[in-house]
């Protein structure tokens, strides 16, 4: 209708080059995808999936699923996908705690509590988590007593050979027991997942805390002065007036977070807990199928940080300021 | 890539082409995959060489295609990078206590071409002499130490199974962990290879106070192994570790290798000799390798026997009796076929 030729339509272009753009993306996959099934068939390794089913022939230890040798490797990664969630779940909670109480004291009026959320944050930050979970495993966790010398309250007990909590169990509540075969209670987790579970809590809680300490410093001055004038005193202004502001700066913050720390749950191996990165890599060895079983956990972990990521964005889009 | 093909051909003769070969030979360094954390296979030692049983397999390969046996460039891998590793082409050579399995060489599996093994080995258990443990049936229901990946973990589950007995699997990415973890008191036991245990006690601070029961839980015959797709490279690999063999069978030993080199090179009756040292024939040639490689090889590492005592035998802490790793002649288990 109008003299514009296409290539100079403002309504044209930018269809034209996303569709480009698009389209050199779809070639490069494709590529890099016909590339990697020809140099496997070359090398006689075709995508195959038959092994799943195939008995494991491999022990694992604590499963929340029952497990033993003679069930398919499909059940096996089950099995240690289950305790990566278990591990992710705990530790996300325990962060979270840990992360807000430092952050929330740095702003104390107490010089030696903020003193000590400082040295806290930086001391773990900067180590690399492989080395904290080797210390929390090796140093402090195996150089626990056992048997009666073990650590314990009443209702809790530390020993080398796990934890023992009180519970209920044959329908009452029991405490741990010393028998002759070791300790006894009614939930016993293992030192590896102790391990672990402290050397992840403890790595991204320092990490929460500084998002939490920059949210709170993100609320304006005024803010404080304005609740204290109300008459509202520390913890009150902090939970009623500034927290609820630093939750929008927060929350974007924790998801990075929240999602490192489902990729950091990988490095169990390390203190010797069975999650799925362990498993998979028994099946692995025994397998053979290299290509299919990263794919397996290429699949598990980015299923798991998109779920995080999915949940996070319904909580921030909550804590957002409504502006009408 | 296609004129280093070229020259190789040309100067080693034989007409063999290998991409790997050629490879090597224009980089100038074999790269050799090891464990490096098992003492007597293959540690790093106080001067930063690599040493060990293992480590001398790669240096006489090294040998005999390059001429020296420093020309390796050594690369720790694991358990569970080994196969991956040599399958990519990362590594040329795999020489890491490695079990020779259906699975590993079946092009179906990990498809890997095993050279000849150099060890016959067990899986075995180790446990404190204080725990009173004596059989097997007395680490049932106790969490023991294992390496991730390791064929260890099948045969002692099959073994433990066999029985009716269970057991805690605590499964550890290196040997040190794993070890760390037996020492620390963690697990009541600790299962790998028999020899691993041997070497492994003897870093111990008190290795009279772990005792390695009696059980031979599996065959783990130990290989050096290579990529499927190149059968040239595997063949020369696989008559590399026949040469260690044959010349410890012939009496070749490293000092007095240049002795019997002289020796049949002036008298044509040692017809067996002379073509196993390359005076006549062109056995090294057919293999693409040089028609001398078993006098280079001899020269840098020595014979099999020397290899085993030096690093594992009586010269060593480990002290490991050579029991079936002895020659077929003394009833042990090696044997290589002729060098015709």
């Amino acid at each position: 209708m109008n003299g514009t030729p296409w290539w100079r339509d403002r309504r044209v272009l930018p269809w034209l080059l996303q569709a480009g753009v698009g389209l050199a993306v779809l070639v490069v996959v494709a590529w890099l995808m016909t590339n990697l099934v020809r140099n496997l068939s070359a090398a006689g390794l075709l995508l195959s999936w038959r092994w799943l089913g195939q008995p494991a022939g491999f022990d694992l230890s604590e499963t929340l699923l029952p497990f033993n040798a003679s069930m398919s490797y499909g059940r096996a990664l089950l099995a240690g996908l289950l305790n990566t969630l278990r591990v992710i779940v705990f530790a996300l909670v325990g962060s979270s705690l840990l992360g807000l109480l430092v952050g929330m004291a740095a702003f104390s009026r107490n010089g030696l509590l903020r003193g000590l959320a400082r040295v806290y944050v930086e001391l773990v930050r900067n180590v690399p988590l492989l080395l904290q979970l080797l210390f929390w495993y090796f140093v402090v966790f195996l150089a626990l007593p056992d048997g009666a010398a073990a650590l314990g309250w009443p209702a809790l007990v530390l020993a080398k050979s796990g934890l023992y909590i009180a519970g209920f169990a044959d329908g009452r509540w029991q405490l741990p027991q010393l028998l002759a075969s070791g300790w006894q209670a009614p939930v016993h987790l293992s030192v590896e997942f102790a391990a672990l579970l402290t050397g992840l809590i403890t790595y991204i809680g320092a990490f929460i805390a500084e998002v939490v300490r920059g949210g709170i410093a993100s609320v304006p001055a005024g803010q404080w002065e304005a609740a204290s004038s109300l008459g509202l005193h520390g913890a009150a202004i902090l939970r009623h007036i500034v927290l609820p502001q630093a939750l929008r700066v927060i929350v974007p913050g924790l998801t990075n977070q929240y999602i490192s720390l489902a990729k950091a749950s990988s490095l169990a191996l390390a203190c010797g807990f069975t999650d799925l990165y362990s498993v998979a890599e028994t099946t692995l060895n025994q397998t053979g199928r290299a290509v299919e079983v990263v794919l397996v956990l290429l699949a598990a972990y980015l299923a798991i940080d998109l779920l995080i990521s999915a949940a996070m964005n319904g909580l921030n889009r909550l804590v957002q300021v409504r502006e009408r | 890539m296609l004129l280093a093909a070229c020259g190789c051909a040309s100067d080693s003769g034989g007409g063999v082409s290998s991409v790997r070969m050629a490879a090597i030979r224009s980089h100038g360094q074999l790269i050799c995959g090891v464990d490096g954390q098992v003492a007597g296979f293959s540690s790093v030692a106080a001067d930063g060489r690599y040493q060990g049983f293992d480590v001398d397999v790669c240096r006489a390969v090294a040998a005999a295609l390059l001429g020296s046996g420093d020309k390796v460039d050594f690369r720790n891998v694991t358990a569970t990078q080994r196969f991956p590793a040599v399958a990519s082409g990362e590594i040329d050579l795999l020489s890491r206590n490695s079990t020779v399995t259906l699975g590993r060489d079946a092009p179906g599996g990990n498809a890997m071409s095993f050279a000849p093994v150099v060890f016959h080995d067990g899986v075995g258990v180790m446990v404190p002499v204080a725990s009173g443990i004596t059989s097997l049936a007395g680490v049932a229901g106790k969490p023991i130490c294992l390496l991730s990946g390791a064929t260890t973990e099948q045969a002692l589950t099959d073994a433990l199974r066999q029985i009716n007995l269970t057991y805690v699997p605590l499964k550890f990415s290196t040997i040190d962990e794993m070890f760390g973890a037996y020492q620390q008191g963690r697990c009541a036991a600790v299962s790998i290879d028999r020899s691993a245990l041997a070497a492994q006690r003897t870093t111990f601070a008190n290795p009279a106070a772990h005792r390695i029961l009696p059980a031979v839980l599996s065959k783990e015959p130990l290989a050096p192994a290579t990529v499927q797709s190149d059968p040239a490279w595997a063949d020369a690999v696989r008559w590399i570790v026949y040469a260690l063999f044959e010349a410890e069978e012939q009496g070749i030993t490293q000092a007095n290798v240049a002795a019997r080199l002289a020796e049949a090179k002036a008298n044509p009756k040692l017809a067996e000799r002379r073509r196993l040292l390359g005076v006549e024939g062109n056995l090294g040639s057919q293999l693409g390798l040089p028609d001398d490689f078993v006098v280079k090889v001899i020269s840098a590492v020595g014979n099999y026997g020397e290899i085993y005592r030096r690093n594992v035998g009586e010269a060593s802490p480990l002290n490991i009796s050579r029991g079936p790793n002895r020659l077929w002649k003394e009833g042990g288990l090696l044997i290589a076929p002729p060098f015709r």
